[in-house]
């Protein structure tokens, strides 16, 4: 059967159905004893919420807190300024996924280096590095990792390809973070003011809804796996909604046409292959998250850039400027508007701070789709 | 501000969005500043409104792709900007930079596509330059042409939007930025994407010839529709309220448009263009313009509620700012 590109989102942006999941929400929030504070914790849904004014559409007693979750903004600069250093590098091309190329680092951006005469290039998938070193023999392809649990596979199928085919010219930087460690450590924080969760159901397709299990039983907050249509959220928050009103505290999945509990074992256990958890790892704008990253396990380190170029790499941490609030926006004390650089020196050109980096940071999303009513 | 003074040039300062405004006015503009240039319209109307004059440089890659080439663009392009500021095109100039090693079956086969264009165009070339430079200097074939056009119908600016306009759109958007980045970028599609690239000429003269009054004209090339509405908004000092579900899209557009993460307003066109206009006129133009394509429509009006922005209406009732397009064009991770 051919599935059209269209079959993905028909269906879930009616705008009769929306409105309608609008005028549920707001009727079914009368029953609430108390204003309730939703994480969206993935920075895709805070693209989606931005994106289609759905914010707009919601009580006052139902706030969104815009999560950690858009893997280019929580990068802190170092790591960054690692890909610049190792675009920099005479006979290296420095290869990676789209988002990265404008980030600016303390060195300034992939698309600066790119300027300097450094050779970057984007893949929407990583396998075409394997098109690129073959193209290039004589040129040092290093694959510049990121993302969460959703890309970590792709990554870990390069890995594979790169083992099984001998080749000798493809390299890793690995920064592949994962999602519930983020989310507990802003749990921890006891003034946190996060009441549920919606959790990405691309990180579920290939994690399974089993990563959140223990955030209704032990945090006691609930958690709904959702897709990424307006539609989706809207049908999220309502169930979220519900579960307040029916007092429970458990995990749903909405996105029930792809996620299982278990997600997709073949993909987990290429990850664990190629992957072992790091002891911690430095999280612009939350600072050190123990157990939250991936490095490529010892028996491949001959295929880790991280080590092979450890010599030129800078160590030196570097934060974000004093005025930014970044860290207070992810936990959700504070809103984008609440800081002082927003929109006056801190833009999505030149951001000074993780929410302004790229379209799904929360800063980001309300520069530029604005927050009309 | 004058940090771009320090910087090297980066190729989101040719995206026709903001840092490509940037490059242009805090280098260019500032050194040559006069009134023509200053006015910042396709083409500039010189010789008391009797002439219009434009140039532009084309660079693409693929140099063939589905729906035009090298060659019938750098044509188009012209003679398109010549045409949105209600001119004839006439006499156009053409140079063209080959680098060493060029196939000339394929330079034949630019030259007859420009050959093909200048005649829907009703234009000639009449001056040139042929430059070769060694392997490597530049990536196979740049051109510029520079083009003359007789004005046949004058008043019409960015500057020249009234409030209570509506908004026109020609045909459905994006189709030329969607094919090359799917060619560019190897991605294999079962689908008819085709670029737009078309000379508007013969459109145009269909709706001068025609006693209507036309505000503002512009064809929405690099930073697509997002642009060319931010520019208008900012230059007539209008808000520009846009319904979103009118704006026509192809589902091809839309498709690679999801899987990439793109927005299909600040995708470039080559043969689509906006129009400005008095209310009034707008169900004439519409009906005209649709004998050429049935995708165009009205896309929205201009208010006076928020001075200098666009405005994306949704169906379901929100509205969001529409930005002027920034930064290169890059997919989102996921």
């Amino acid at each position: 059967m051919d599935l059209s590109l269209k079959d993905l989102y028909d269906g879930f942006r009616q705008a009769d159905v929306i409105k309608e999941y609008a005028n549920l929400i707001t009727n079914k929030s009368k029953l609430l004893s108390h204003p309730i504070n939703i994480m969206e914790v993935c920075g895709g849904h805070t693209h989606t919420i931005m994106k289609y004014g759905l914010k707009q559409l919601l009580p006052s007693n139902i706030h969104f807190i815009h999560g950690p979750g858009c893997p280019v903004c929580v990068m802190p600069k170092e790591r960054i300024d690692h890909a610049f250093v190792l675009a920099m590098q005479k006979d290296v091309i420095l290869v990676t996924l789209g988002d990265m190329i404008k980030v600016p680092g303390s060195l300034g951006s992939l698309q600066d280096a790119r300027s300097n005469g450094a050779d970057v290039r984007f893949v929407y998938s990583p396998l075409d590095c394997i098109k690129i070193a073959n193209e290039n023999p004589t040129k040092k392809i290093i694959f510049f990792a990121i993302g969460f649990e959703t890309t970590t596979p792709m990554t870990s199928a390069l890995i594979d390809q790169v083992i099984k085919k001998d080749i000798n010219n493809i390299l890793f930087h690995i920064n592949h973070i994962t999602v519930p460690e983020p989310m507990k450590a802003l749990l921890d924080d006891p003034t946190n003011k996060i009441d549920a969760f919606i959790g990405p159901s691309h990180v579920s397709v290939i994690s399974g809804s089993k990563i959140y299990a223990e955030f209704p039983n032990k945090y006691h907050k609930p958690v709904v796996v959702s897709g990424f249509e307006p539609l989706d959220v809207m049908q999220s928050v309502l169930m979220i909604i519900n579960q307040f009103i029916e007092n429970r505290c458990e995990l749903e999945v909405e996105y029930s046409r792809s996620v299982s509990y278990h997600g997709n074992i073949t993909a987990q256990n290429l990850n664990n292959k190629y992957f072992e958890t790091k002891d911690k790892f430095r999280w612009r704008g939350l600072g050190d998250i123990p157990k939250s990253a991936l490095k490529l396990k010892d028996t491949f380190s001959h295929l880790d850039a991280e080590i092979l170029f450890n010599e030129i790499l800078p160590t030196q941490m570097i934060d974000d400027h004093k005025l930014c609030i970044c860290g207070e926006i992810l936990k959700g004390k504070k809103d984008p508007k609440d800081c002082k650089v927003f929109g006056t020196s801190c833009k999505p050109n030149t951001p000074m701070g993780s929410c302004m980096v790229s379209s799904e940071g929360a800063c980001a999303a309300y520069y530029k789709y604005g927050n009309l009513k | 501000m004058n940090e771009i003074i320090n910087k090297n040039v980066t190729l989101s300062m040719g995206n026709g969005g903001s840092e490509n405004n940037e490059l242009i006015s805090k280098i260019f503009y500032k050194a040559f500043k006069n009134e023509i240039l200053e006015k910042s319209e396709d083409a500039a109307i010189i010789e008391n409104g009797k002439l219009a004059f434009c140039t532009d440089s084309f660079t693409i890659s693929p140099l063939i792709f589905n729906g035009g080439d090298i060659g019938k663009i750098s044509i188009c392009g012209t003679c398109n900007d010549l045409a949105m500021m209600g001119a004839k095109p006439k006499y156009l100039s053409i140079a063209v930079i080959i680098e060493e090693g060029f196939s000339i079956n394929l330079l034949t086969q630019i030259v007859d596509s420009i050959k093909k264009e200048l005649l829907i165009n009703d234009a000639i070339i009449v001056t040139g330059d042929t430059k070769v430079v060694p392997k490597g200097s530049v990536d196979q074939i740049f051109i510029n042409t520079t083009g003359i056009g007789e004005v046949i119908k004058s008043g019409i600016s960015a500057n020249n939007i009234e409030s209570d306009d509506v908004i026109i759109v020609s045909r459905d958007i994006g189709t030329h930025g969607a094919t090359i980045f799917a060619q560019r970028e190897g991605i294999e599609l079962v689908s008819d994407l085709k670029s737009d690239c078309a000379s508007l000429y013969p459109i145009i003269k269909e709706l001068l010839s025609q006693d209507i009054k036309i505000n503002a004209m512009r064809d929405a090339t690099r930073g697509g529709i997002a642009a060319v509405l931010n520019e208008w908004a900012k230059a007539s000092d209008v808000c520009i309220e846009i319904d979103e579900d009118q704006i026509p899209v192809s589902e091809e557009v839309k498709g690679l448009c999801e899987i990439l993460g793109f927005e299909a307003t600040s995708l470039a066109n080559e043969g689509t263009f906006l129009i400005a206009t008095n209310k009034e006129n707008g169900s004439r133009i519409l009906e005209l313009l649709k004998t050429f394509n049935s995708n165009a429509s009205i896309i929205g009006k201009t208010t006076n509620s928020y001075s200098k922005k666009v405005i994306l209406k949704s169906a379901w009732g929100t509205q969001t700012f529409l930005e002027m397009p920034t930064g290169e064009l890059l997919p989102r991770i996921c």
